[in-house]
């Protein structure tokens, strides 16, 4: 084992005081660095032994024969005469610049370069001076994490890509047409990362009947996702085995308090409705289980927020008790179900947009189709911007007005 | 949104004067002009401004969509005429901005009144007999270069990107920021400025023109410079005792003089 300070093959070296003087013009030509030096045309003036020997070039061939930007790559000559000569030519200087040189024997030489303008006595700008330092090492190690953010980014995509696919399968792909009425949704996504816990469905019953649902999972991600596809099976199973509202929600309750294993809580807010046709409008039955208030527009333009009564947040507590409200939707009469991602966008430092901002901004919309409410709320969701952090859907039905206008 | 804002528009010089736009090309922004800029504007009205993506240009203004052809760049040079309601414009267009002005007088020349083309290239890729001074494989070498330069970029520059309105001064405190910007943008600009072919564009140019060329110019050679003027119809040609691309920056007194000579004749 060697001491330290000891040299293989050297022992430890002269001692410092016995060094010889440091010649300038051989720390010129064997410095560490490539050295070089031009006219501010570009002419090569005057270089280095070290530079010399990296590029493979005897010192005749390029001094006064040559210019820097022919010692570059064609790529590199680019880019040197359209940002690194005009901001040498701006700065006076300009360092850590990265581009390859060619060597006389036509490989490529990865380099980083540092120049500064040396001003003359007359104090105007006289020649450029320029070190260059081999980066081979450097080079290798940027490719390394060019190549990872490549990878990074197509892992990116690909988690979007499941996202949107696995968001897809939890939404209905297109709603049915409900004879009389009108029915349009929507899903907003807050992330495109991450699949949202929000869901709605609109699904024939029997007859002149019609089953419809728009909820919220706490939570996000493939937890979330996890539970909305159980919440949606649970929910169009028990609407045909009992489609009374508050029996629906029950049985939701149930299976949803079971599945409550282990640390993540499956419970949901909800909304579940009947749609009946009846004669020129429709009467819902609807329970909601601790959901936002569903927005009711009449056909004169006012609007009204439908506060349900009880009902819990659904998969929370053993016992839950669901009531049912009825409701009549009359020609040019909208219902529009939404969930909190809407109510609660961020509008300033500490203000949420609000239930009541809604029913205020939509009252008047006359007529109030669902397509056009969907709309009118699509346009608030752009103007709130990045204000909407959480997911939003929106489910609307209506009924047409009689002088025919929606339809 | 506001053009003005956008476009980082500044009006200088001599408002009654002749007005000159400015146009800066691929790489810097407006500061490529500040040498020629003392010089032109006692006499004339000089308009600047940064193109988007470029400079202190919004750069949340840039879609790919927008700015991958030229077009959309010529489209922002006549908005900006419109905005400012400018009128007998003599539009300045250095390197790729040359083409943008050609473009931007094609489709509404109603605006200009002359047209300087400084270090043009209509096409910078070799194509049969017509010789741009470029393979296809250096320009896919121009793009290695700019992404292995652009490495360091992103934390350096992404507070000015996101918007700092609290220190508007950090963009100057940024060395190299007049080249600088995001990676995304510099490599959809490289693409587009060195791979559009816009020689047919050439002859359709109906304002009296000035084609201003380097004796030694790497990026537009001599030849190229010569094509232009044979194609732009009634067209001048100065070649200027400079070397480089950006005559504006080595050589300021000579291009200004050939400015301003060419706005004053008649």
């Amino acid at each position: 084992m060697r001491a330290a300070g000891e040299w293989p093959g050297g022992g430890t070296g002269p001692p410092f005081s016995a060094l010889p003087e440091e010649n300038v013009e051989d720390l010129y030509d064997n410095a560490p660095c490539g050295y070089l030096s031009t006219s501010l045309d570009g002419t090569i003036a005057k270089i280095n032994a070290t530079l010399l020997r990296w590029l493979g070039y005897e010192r005749d061939a390029l001094v006064g024969r040559r210019s820097f930007s022919d010692l570059l790559t064609v790529g590199g000559r680019i880019y040197y005469e359209t940002h690194f000569a005009p901001l040498l030519q701006m700065q006076g200087e300009l360092g850590g610049v990265a581009l390859e040189l060619k060597t006389a024997d036509g490989t490529r030489l990865p380099v980083l370069l540092t120049s500064a303008v040396k001003t003359g006595a007359d104090g105007r700008p006289h020649s450029i001076r320029t070190m260059v330092f081999d980066a081979h090492d450097r080079r290798a190690y940027e490719q390394e994490l060019l190549r990872a953010r490549e990878e990074a980014e197509l892992e990116r995509d690909r988690v979007q890509r499941l996202a949107r696919t696995l968001q897809q399968t939890l939404l209905p792909p297109a709603l049915p047409e409900v004879p009389g009425m009108e029915v349009a949704a929507y899903y907003h996504p807050a992330s495109l990362d991450q699949v949202g816990g929000d869901f709605y469905d609109l699904f024939p019953l029997s007859g002149n009947t019609w089953g419809f649902f728009l909820g919220d999972v706490s939570g996000k991600g493939e937890n979330a996702a996890v539970v909305t596809s159980l919440i949606r099976y649970t929910l169009r199973g028990a609407a045909v085995y009992d489609p009374d509202p508050a029996s629906v929600l029950a049985h939701l309750n149930t299976v949803l308090y079971q599945a409550h294993q282990g640390e993540y809580p499956r419970f949901c807010t909800v909304i579940y409705g009947n749609l009946r046709l009846d004669g020129a409008g429709a009467v819902m039955t609807v329970a909601g289980g601790g959901h936002t208030p569903a927005l009711v527009l009449r056909a004169d333009g006012t609007s009204s927020l439908l506060h349900l009564r009880g009902g819990q947040l659904v998969g929370a507590l053993e016992e839950a008790r669901f009531v049912v409200d009825e409701i009549r939707l009359e020609p040019g009469d909208a219902i529009l179900l939404y969930t909190d991602g809407l109510t609660e966008a961020r509008t300033g430092a500490d203000r949420w947009y609000s239930e009541e901002d809604l029913r205020d901004d939509l009252s008047g919309l006359v007529p109030a189709t669902a397509a056009v409410v969907i709309d009118a709320v699509n346009r608030l969701l752009e103007s709130l911007g990045d204000g909407v952090e959480d997911d939003t859907a929106l489910l609307a039905m209506s009924v047409p007005s009689q002088d025919g206008a929606g339809t | 949104m506001d053009v003005i804002a956008r476009n980082n528009v500044v009006v200088t010089g001599n408002e009654t004067g002749p007005t000159v736009l400015l146009a800066h090309g691929f790489g810097c922004d407006q500061n490529l002009w500040r040498l020629v800029v003392p010089l032109l504007a006692e006499r004339h009205r000089v308009v600047l401004f940064d193109h988007v993506g470029a400079g202190r240009s919004d750069l949340s203004a840039w879609t790919a969509e927008r700015y991958t052809s030229l077009e959309g760049y010529a489209d922002d040079v006549l908005r900006i005429c419109r905005e400012l309601d400018l009128r007998d414009v003599v539009l300045v267009g250095h390197s790729v901005s040359a083409m943008i002005a050609v473009l931007a007088v094609n489709r509404e020349p109603q605006w200009f009144a002359k047209l300087v083309l400084l270090t043009p290239s209509p096409c910078y890729v070799d194509d049969g007999d017509y010789r741009g001074g470029f393979s296809r494989a250096d320009i896919d070498e121009l793009l290695y270069s700019l992404e292995s330069n652009y490495l360091g970029w992103s934390a350096a520059m992404a507070p000015v990107i996101m918007g700092n309105p609290g220190r508007p001064e950090l963009g100057e405190e940024l060395t190299n920021s007049f080249c600088r910007t995001d990676p995304v943008i510099a490599r959809a600009f490289a693409r587009t400025t060195f791979l559009s072919d816009n020689r047919a564009d050439l002859t359709e140019v109906s304002v009296p023109t000035l084609v201003v060329q380097c004796a030694r110019d790497a990026i537009a050679p001599r030849e190229v410079g010569q094509f232009v003027h044979e194609q732009v119809r009634g067209s001048r040609l100065v070649t200027l005792d400079a070397v480089g691309h950006c005559p504006q920056l080595s050589d300021p007194g000579p291009t200004a003089e050939a400015i301003t000579a060419f706005v004053g004749a008649h």
